[in-house]
């Protein structure tokens, strides 16, 4: 695809809104870190060995091309302009730190997206597979897999004791960090979302916020991943996460159930004034549109609302972005209004485009 | 270097934003470092970064010790990257896949508080991996040589106790004989 059409397409691995437990799993994630036996990491290293890493790499692309069936587009940092830096890191294919010094910094991204190899991150390598729902079995196999490729051409830092050498000493022996994107509307609303966070450290895992400060969460997304990567199996690290996303899962539908038989009316009103305001609203502010777009996905997945279906969610998403917004506009100094009258605008469409020809509005 | 909004604390965090006036670059203390966090901040609590922390612990640790033995650490040289100690101190980075090996010494307190006394048990690249994916599969093999003779199955252990000697002496080819003492 090109790199063109690729910033300006809503599109997602996940967007399909299917896969295992999709009503509160959206997406999952598995990362390898990697590095070059040879060569100092990237924070270390000196623009010829940044070079010679990326050569290293590009050098072996279509060996892995090939294994995967999948063709790789390549976006070097060094080449785009910081807005369309920006879509790339909204689409969540780069890292902040990936942007912070563009030079030989590459992303390569798979033909169906739901593969991201980054090149001189903090690490060499960085292969990021996806997929949609609650799945870690499939973006494992790919990473792994992409792994094999590459160690079978190219020489990976490794230690017996320590396992894969990265730059970071939190993510020595697998390097593998197991992620899932949880949808939590029931929990936050039950305001049980805290013990969740209180209790995942113990059980060796991170949750944070995708959006909001630090006051307050906005959007009800959540990411939760293993934060120990040394003395576990890859195995065991994806059964462990996988354990408790099942729990979170049943604590969500069950608060979520309560609140269809206790707030039944209003949780009703509540999803459809929420569609209401995304389907005709001119002008929609980030955080707002968060929250509204967590109630109106709420709303489909309680089949509450049939009008539009949950592969909005993600196009919406991505369309909302500022660095998104700007770079369709081709304008990267449009004022807050001209963002926000642009958001309603895409909201608008996309759901237009989703709906689905019934009319049920009683 | 001083705050670039207060002028009173030191600068800790380097800040770009693009907006409507262009680039701004800038050079914050963590108080107003944290009056800029807008979105994708993380759940609950301040931004404590791994590195904050990493640094929070080395530093602590660095204080308690004498002066002798701080100047001895922070003179030792990665011979691949040129890392010091210092600077591993100041980024909570390691610079290369050799570091582990030069500032071992220094990183094995650290690792033990991150990862515990744990050893590394997932996959291993055939390449580089070295001695230990055999070392891993006569550990099993002998897992598996303990069962069958406790199953009584001979011939099924004498087949494990062939495989077991074969690993050995491919072992002892490459590590030259070493690998006998805990094989």
């Amino acid at each position: 695809m090109e790199m063109h059409d690729l910033l300006k397409s809503g599109r997602l691995a996940w967007q399909s809104g299917k896969g295992k437990d999709n009503d509160v799993v959206l997406v999952s994630c598995v990362r390898l870190a990697r590095n070059f036996r040879a060569i100092p990491f990237p924070n270390r290293a000196n623009n010829r060995q940044l070079a010679a890493s990326r050569h290293a790499f590009e050098a072996i692309l279509p060996v892995l091309s090939e294994g995967i069936g999948q063709a790789f587009t390549a976006a070097d940092m060094e080449q785009m302009t910081p807005v369309q830096r920006g879509v790339l890191l909204e689409k969540q294919f780069i890292s902040r730190n990936f942007i912070r010094s563009p030079q030989h910094r590459v992303v390569f991204l798979s033909e169906n997206l739901g593969t991201s190899i980054l090149v001189n991150e903090e690490d060499h390598l960085r292969i990021q597979c996806m997929a949609a729902g609650f799945d870690l079995r499939t973006p494992n196999q790919t990473a792994s897999r992409l792994d094999d490729l590459i160690e079978s051409k190219l020489d990976i830092a490794f230690d017996e004791r320590m396992g894969y050498l990265t730059s970071c000493p939190t993510n020595l022996g697998t390097g593998l960090r197991a992620s899932v994107l949880l949808h939590l509307p029931g929990l936050v609303f039950t305001k049980n979302i805290q013990n969740i966070a209180n209790v995942s450290p113990q059980l060796g895992l991170a949750i944070r916020s995708v959006y909001g400060d630090e006051k307050e969460s906005v959007g009800n997304l959540f990411l939760i991943s293993n934060q120990l990567t040394l003395g576990f199996s890859e195995e065991e690290l994806l059964a462990n996460v996988e354990s408790a996303v099942q729990e979170i899962v049943s604590h969500e539908r069950q608060a979520r159930k309560a609140l269809a038989l206790y707030l039944k009316e209003q949780l009703d009103d509540e999803v459809w004034r929420a569609y209401g305001l995304l389907r005709y609203a001119r002008l929609l502010p980030k955080k707002e549109t968060l929250e509204l777009l967590s109630k109106v996905r709420l709303g489909i997945d309680l089949k509450l609302i049939h009008e539009v279906d949950a592969s909005c969610f993600s196009e919406i998403l991505v369309r909302s972005g500022v660095s998104y917004l700007q770079n369709l506009a081709e304008n990267e100094n449009l004022s807050k209004n001209e963002i926000d009258r642009l958001r309603a605008e895409q909201a608008r469409s996309i759901l237009l485009s989703c709906s689905r020809p019934q009319e049920n509005l009683t | 270097m001083l705050c670039d909004d207060c002028g009173r604390n030191k600068a800790v965090v380097h800040i770009v934003q693009a907006g409507a006036g262009g680039r701004v670059e800038k050079n914050l203390c963590e108080e107003c470092a944290a009056k800029y966090g807008d979105l994708l901040m993380p759940f609950g609590g301040r931004d404590v970064s791994v590195n904050d922390f990493l640094k929070g612990v080395f530093g602590a640790r660095e204080e308690r010790e004498d002066r002798g033995s701080r100047a001895e650490q922070t003179e030792l040289v990665c011979p691949n990257c040129g890392m010091s100690y210092a600077d591993f101190l100041q980024t909570g980075k390691i610079g290369c896949s050799v570091c582990y090996e030069t500032f071992r010494h220094q990183l094995d307190p650290l690792l033990r508080r991150i990862h515990g006394s744990s050893a590394h048990s997932g996959k291993i690249p055939h390449r580089t991996g070295g001695a230990l994916e055999l070392k891993q599969r006569a550990a099993r093999l002998r897992e598996q040589l303990r069962e069958s003779v406790m199953r009584e199955e001979y011939e099924k252990a004498a087949e494990y106790r062939d495989a077991i000697r074969r690993i050995e002496k491919e072992l002892a080819a490459k590590e030259g004989g070493a690998a006998h003492g805990d094989a």
